[in-house]
């Protein structure tokens, strides 16, 4: 195969791959009981010492939850048991810098991830989530003394203060969505990141999640604000054990992109089948900024996520690619949302979808362009492949333009493998089964080759375990 | 090594439609045959058949590989036996670069064969690649393109020849190799497949209606197909025939 067998484990699994669906015993320092209620949020808050404005936050956005509906539009939710997930499980009293001080279970799970080992190899940075806390936050020592901010959310509330409260919540508020408002009640972990003017962060900055306990709820928080005329790179990676019952995975991230500044956000999304992924993600660029969400989703129940840019000023560039994999008992409700809010601005959204045994993957996506936005340039480019035909795949792409100067393109396939072509494989004398590898590759080969090389080599991976035994 | 390819009273259909009305052929090593016929007699589809396209059905008759059966094998199965089929219309597969796919197909085909060579790593599979793509005059850079995306007509059947030549197969089918191709591109091909057909002594079964192709590749035995079936076979004279009368000339029988 042409697949490198000698890859690091250093993402993720695959739904039914046993290798990673390993759990750990541990220890916790803290868990909250099933279920949630004001009096668990004030817990939470007090555990992790926060300032009054924090609590208010949290109290109001439970509030705002409580009030919300769940969307009726969308995945199937009603799995979703509120009252038996565990909102906050604190595995160590707070997070380190170095693996030593890990305690010995939690480093074994990472290791057994690959994780520290990366770490050395080709990243500029690394945090690692275990349940609802981040237990390690490490960062090249050339970077911090630029200025460079990389920890935790919960230590950088603490750390740099004003800072934080200038921007959290400001471009996802609770009201956003029903989920973002649980996200912003008992959030809990994620990374905090500032990139000072004119810094480039040559090298990935990496977080790595991983769900440990059952029925529990991961709710990280993730702030980037890269300010004008830099660049950085972040990328996350998830895996949970496999268990009976559903876990909830709701994170909400908001990233600010200064003048001049580039962002990219690659995800490497690989829960196990009977997580809930429910993620609220937007960037806001301003002058001549670029966004760029590369999107890989492979594991998970449910996923309902579509990363959002809004083009704020004039001149600011957005890029949505994701790749979704739905196989048995997988639905993948994935696309992207762009607002063209100023002139000059443009934007290109690629789709990817594969389904197979009976998987379903559906794109939603929006793109928004306002009165007076001239000059405006978007192109929506959605793919399908089914593998059999008890596999589904829908396509919603929705477009709201109210200006007249704007060029837009819209693409979309959905396709087979087809007979002809795995004869001609075949005949080659490829199995039937690397046939189809092939072809599934190829079809997403223009989306894995954004990612950084160990990434991409890790997601072929992923990707040729998810076809064995797919075919024949 | 097998040593011959026995064809015998070959019958296939495509739904209820019958195609093949019997089809007998015998080819040794080294050997090379030319059937031609008009459109539509059954070329394309008997080395369809041989190759084991699904998409037909064989109703009767054998095709034996030395002693081996290989109308029960998977078309993946006679690939690793040595056949080898050079399609008429070669598939676009998107986002697989060639020279990527030639050597999984390569190393599958010696894992498969149990050959002591052990798997061949990129660089060297590149050298050689690069090193055969000369041979034919075809840009390096499709090594790395997709499997004839965006390839043209006579590009496409010379990356047939390029990939004859390195999978190294015991008898290949060629279909309609020479459509498409002008006369220098023809010429180039013409001596690539003969080339590798000394070198390695393969059997070779050509699929033409072209009799021009006989200016640059002499074969040993020329068939005549008709409705289904082989009506004719000979020498050159055949062709000479052909020239003079037509295929008509062949029914008449």
């Amino acid at each position: 195969m042409a697949i490198p067998q000698k890859t690091k484990k250093m993402l993720t699994q695959t739904g039914d791959n046993s290798a990673f669906s390993f759990r750990t015993k541990t220890k916790s320092f803290f868990a909250s009981q099933k279920g949630l209620n004001a009096d668990i949020i004030r817990e939470i808050s007090r555990q992790k010492n926060e300032p009054q404005w924090m609590l208010d936050f949290r109290l109001h956005a439970y509030e705002v939850f409580l009030g919300k509906e769940m969307p009726r539009w969308g995945a199937d939710l009603s799995g979703i048991d509120f009252d038996n997930i565990r909102y906050y499980v604190r595995p160590q009293d707070k997070s380190k810098r170095s693996w030593d001080d890990v305690p010995k279970e939690i480093k074994d799970t990472f290791d057994k991830l690959g994780i520290p080992e990366a770490e050395k190899k080709f990243l500029a940075g690394t945090g690692a989530q275990f349940e609802s806390e981040m237990i390690y936050h490490s960062l090249a020592e050339n970077l911090a003394k630029q200025g460079v901010i990389f920890e935790s959310t919960d230590d950088a509330i603490k750390n740099h203060p004003e800072l934080f409260k200038k921007y959290f919540g400001t471009v996802i508020p609770p009201g956003d969505n029903k989920f973002a408002a649980l996200n912003s009640a008992v959030w809990s972990g994620g990374s905090f990141i500032y990139v000072p003017k004119g810094v480039h962060v040559e090298l990935p900055l990496q977080a790595y999640f991983r769900i440990n306990t059952e029925n529990m709820g991961q709710f990280e928080r993730t702030l980037i604000i890269a300010d004008e005329g830099s660049s950085v790179h972040y990328v996350e990676g998830c895996t949970a054990p496999t268990y009976s019952s559903d876990s909830l995975h709701s994170a909400v991230v908001e990233i600010i992109v200064k003048k001049g500044a580039r962002v990219q956000y690659t995800t490497i999304q690989n829960w196990s089948g009977n997580v809930y992924n429910l993620v609220t993600k937007r960037a806001m660029a301003y002058e001549n900024a670029e966004m760029f969400w590369l999107d890989c989703n492979l594991g998970s129940k449910v996923t309902m996520k579509y990363p959002s840019i809004i083009l704020r000023e004039r001149g600011a560039k957005g890029e949505i690619q994701s790749l979704a994999f739905a196989s048995k008992g997988q639905h993948q409700d994935a696309g992207g949302k762009v607002m063209h809010l100023a002139p000059d601005t443009s934007s290109t959204i690629i789709s990817k979808s594969i389904s197979k045994n009976g998987g379903r993957s559906t794109y939603r996506g929006l793109v928004k362009v306002i009165k007076g936005a001239k000059n405006v340039k978007t192109r929506v480019v959605c793919d399908a492949l089914m593998l059999d035909k008890d596999s589904r795949s829908d396509t919603y792409p929705t477009m709201d333009i109210k200006e007249e100067d704007v060029a837009i393109a819209h693409e979309a396939t959905v396709a087979s493998i087809g007979e002809d072509e795995l004869f001609y494989l075949m005949s080659r004398g490829l199995s039937e089964e690397q046939a189809a590898t092939l072809i599934v590759n190829g079809f997403a080969n223009p989306i894995i080759r954004k990612l950084p090389m160990e990434y991409a080599v890790e997601l072929n991976r992923l990707l040729a375990l998810e076809m064995t035994g797919s075919v024949g | 090594m097998a040593k011959t390819l026995k064809i015998e009273n070959l019958q296939a259909a495509i739904g209820k439609t019958k195609i093949l009305n019997g089809v007998s052929l015998d080819i040794s090593r080294g050997e090379i045959h030319i059937i031609m016929g008009q459109n539509g007699s059954g070329k394309s589809t008997l080395l369809s058949v041989l190759m084991g396209n699904p998409k037909y059905t064989v109703t009767g008759g054998s095709v034996m590989l030395d002693k081996k059966d290989m109308l029960g094998l998977s078309p993946t199965q006679r690939a690793q036996n040595g056949l080898f089929l050079g399609f008429q219309h070669p598939q676009v597969v998107t986002g697989v670069p060639l020279g990527n796919f030639l050597r999984l197909a390569k190393n599958t085909i010696s894992s498969a064969q149990k050959s002591k060579t052990p798997a061949i790593g990129p660089a060297p599979f590149a050298a050689n690649l690069r090193a055969e793509m000369e041979k034919l005059k075809i840009d390096p850079t499709f090594m790395s393109r997709s499997i004839n995306e965006g390839f043209s007509g006579g590009e496409k059947k010379k990356s047939e020849v390029l990939q004859m030549a390195v999978l190294e197969p015991v008898f290949a089918f060629l279909d309609e190799i020479d459509s498409g191709l002008d006369i220098d591109a023809l010429k180039i091909v013409a001596k690539q497949l003969s080339a590798v057909q000394k070198k390695q002594g393969m059997g070779l079964i050509i699929v033409s209606h072209n009799p021009r192709i006989l200016d640059f590749i002499k074969p040993d035995t020329i068939h005549i197909m008709s409705k289904g079936k082989i009506v004719a076979r000979g020498g050159k004279e055949i062709v000479k025939k052909i020239e003079k009368d037509g295929f008509d000339s062949f029914l008449k029988k």
